[in-house]
């Protein structure tokens, strides 16, 4: 069984602080994404339980994000071995273009199953999974919450927004997974020293067949603020009774309260 | 004629998207189509017609059972190909959000998923759907001939219907059914906590000293009639399940009233609760950033001025 993960550096979403309705991305530390390492967990215990397998993490460097540490720590979770594609040319990439390249990493690797979270945890688009599913032409199942091995496939309990799906389907095929289907490990000291000697191949976009026209952006983000907030900014004085008593009048007024 | 193509598994959300279609079709000078795909589509046809549809693509073919998304997508795109389909207007459920980056990949279409707003600048769409974890409001545009827009259920207010029927018509579809074979599905169960539909929420934050404490805030959301709900650092301590977290690591909220008890607000936060219509905070501490954001403010000890609150508001 050759299990692909597709994992993604993401901003530590916890650091990002908003000056003048920008948000301030310098000196933000980079790191695998949450879902990014429940797709690896979720490879882990497949190959563990099926006892044997290959899994490959692949990560596309993206400007100033360190992509070879991201990749370092999944290997140190228990990854057999990383792929990792560099190209000047990806840090403007789009979704479709992340797709392609990604696409094309998993046909030179080869694959039973590719796993991916279902959404980056910074921009959640959760379009490359998709789109790598139907680049290769496999089938999706999207928000597993459970996937138990079958003979020569899957069995995936997804969680769609009002019920619970249970899923079948041979290799190979593409799975997208939300948090609540693992906690991730924590590798131990031993295993991120051996994460070192795992196998890590690099390729470039000539070496997937591509070059940068094949990765141009087809949409354009023409602004990226955090939201105006027009807000009244009345506060209440007084020792608390006044202060309960001009609140509640306040809710009253504003026709808020549920009577 | 070019075309926007609407479909969505949700007969209700398929109904708010055409009205919203009909509405840009009629400043860029396009037609609005729509597909219903499954079982039940025949049903759903007509109020599509009404809603704005001029013609409704109609299939029950034995392949969409289960609505497997590869087939779906499969679909869509043979529908967008036969109409002339310029936009593509589905519903950013799960389901939606899965198609729409499969059907945009077959169509070789950029995608935008989770639009929470949609409008017209110079004859472009321009979506906005939040980045950085809710941070921020992405504005963007796509340069695609084709171009496909996933959109959150209950964006744009629907009106009355007013057009006739539409036209049903039924297409020839070459499909093949999904290698993915649906076992079961049942509702979901468990803690029924549904904040994204909340009209009132009470929040708790690290202000309260322990747990026992934490009914201070169910009281004052009883009062209220409130759903409770807290900040990831209270859930963190398990003193409140996952599900009430509101904010970057949990549900994204838009009530008419928000109160933040003992809540600093952090932008981790606050991005779960910014679109609330009126935002009260009450916190020791005047230069707490969730005063920049609220409409009503009480700088006071929360073991004081909750009981006050809630006596007051049983006195109604």
């Amino acid at each position: 069984m050759n299990i692909l993960v597709f994992v993604k550096t993401n901003p530590d979403l916890q650091m990002i602080r908003i000056k003048d309705r920008q948000p301030v991305m310098e000196a933000i530390p980079y790191k695998v994404g949450d879902l990014e390492k429940n797709a690896v967990e979720a490879a882990i215990q497949l190959r563990d339980a099926a006892g044997g397998g290959t899994i490959t993490a692949v990560c596309l460097a993206e400007a100033n994000r360190r992509a070879k540490e991201t990749l370092k720590e999944v290997l140190a979770m228990g990854a057999d071995e990383a792929v990792l594609v560099t190209e000047p040319a990806l840090e403007v990439a789009d979704q479709a273009a992340v797709a392609l390249v990604l696409a094309k990493a998993a046909e030179k690797t080869g694959y039973d199953l590719l796993l991916f979270g279902e959404g980056s945890t910074d921009n959640y688009t959760g379009q490359v999974g998709p789109r790598v599913a139907e680049i290769l032409g496999v089938p999706q199942i999207g928000y597993a919450r459970k996937i138990t091995g079958t003979e020569g496939g899957v069995q995936v309990e997804r969680s769609m927004d009002e019920h619970i799906e249970v899923l079948e389907a041979p290799f190979p095929v593409a799975v997208t997974v939300v948090s609540e289907i693992n906690e991730p490990r924590i590798p131990s000291l031993m295993n991120i020293m051996k994460a070192g000697k795992k196998p890590l191949a690099e390729y470039s976009l000539a070496d997937l067949g591509l070059d940068a026209t094949s990765v141009v952006a087809q949409k354009a983000i023409l602004s990226n603020l955090a939201e105006e907030q027009d807000r009244k900014h009345i506060m209440f004085d007084g020792d608390p009774a006044a202060q309960a008593e001009a609140f509640v009048n306040a809710l009253l007024k504003e026709g808020v309260l549920g009577r | 004629m070019a075309q926007i193509l609407v479909y969505s598994e949700k007969p209700a959300a398929a109904r708010e998207l055409v009205f919203k279609a009909k509405e840009l079709g009629a400043a860029l000078g396009l037609g609005v189509v729509a597909a219903a795909l499954g079982e039940g589509a025949a049903g759903t046809a007509a109020g599509l017609g009404e809603y704005g549809a001029d013609r409704v693509y109609v299939s029950e073919d034995s392949a969409f059972a289960g609505l497997p998304v590869d087939v779906v997508a499969e679909a869509l795109a043979q529908v967008a190909r036969a109409a002339g389909a310029e936009y593509l207007l589905v519903s950013s459920t799960r389901r939606g959000k899965e198609l729409a980056p499969r059907v945009a990949q077959k169509l070789g279409a950029a995608c935008v998923t989770d639009v929470n707003s949609l409008t017209l600048e110079d004859g472009v769409l321009v979506a906005g759907r939040y980045a950085l974890g809710g941070a921020t409001v992405a504005l963007e545009k796509l340069d695609t001939q084709t171009k496909v827009f996933a959109i959150m259920p209950k964006t744009f207010e629907i009106g009355a219907p007013t057009a006739g029927a539409g036209e049903v018509f039924a297409p020839a579809l070459s499909l093949q059914p999904s290698a993915v074979k649906l076992v079961d599905r049942r509702p979901k169960e468990g803690e029924s906590v549904n904040l994204d539909a909340a009209e009132r929420i009470v929040g708790v934050g690290r202000g309260f000293g322990k747990r026992e404490d934490v009914a201070l805030g169910e009281q004052l959301a009883a009062a209220l009639e409130a759903e409770l709900a807290c900040t990831k650092g209270l859930a963190d301590f398990q003193w409140l399940p996952e599900e009430r977290i509101i904010g970057l690591s949990g549900a994204k909220t838009k009530p008419d009233l928000y109160v933040a008890v003992g809540i600093s607000g952090q932008i981790q936060h606050t991005v779960g609760v910014s679109s609330s219509k009126l935002i009260a905070a009450i916190n020791t501490d005047k230069d707490a950033p969730i005063f920049q954001l609220a409409d009503y403010g009480i700088v006071g000890d929360l073991y004081q001025v909750v009981p006050a609150l809630v006596e007051k508001l049983k006195g109604l």
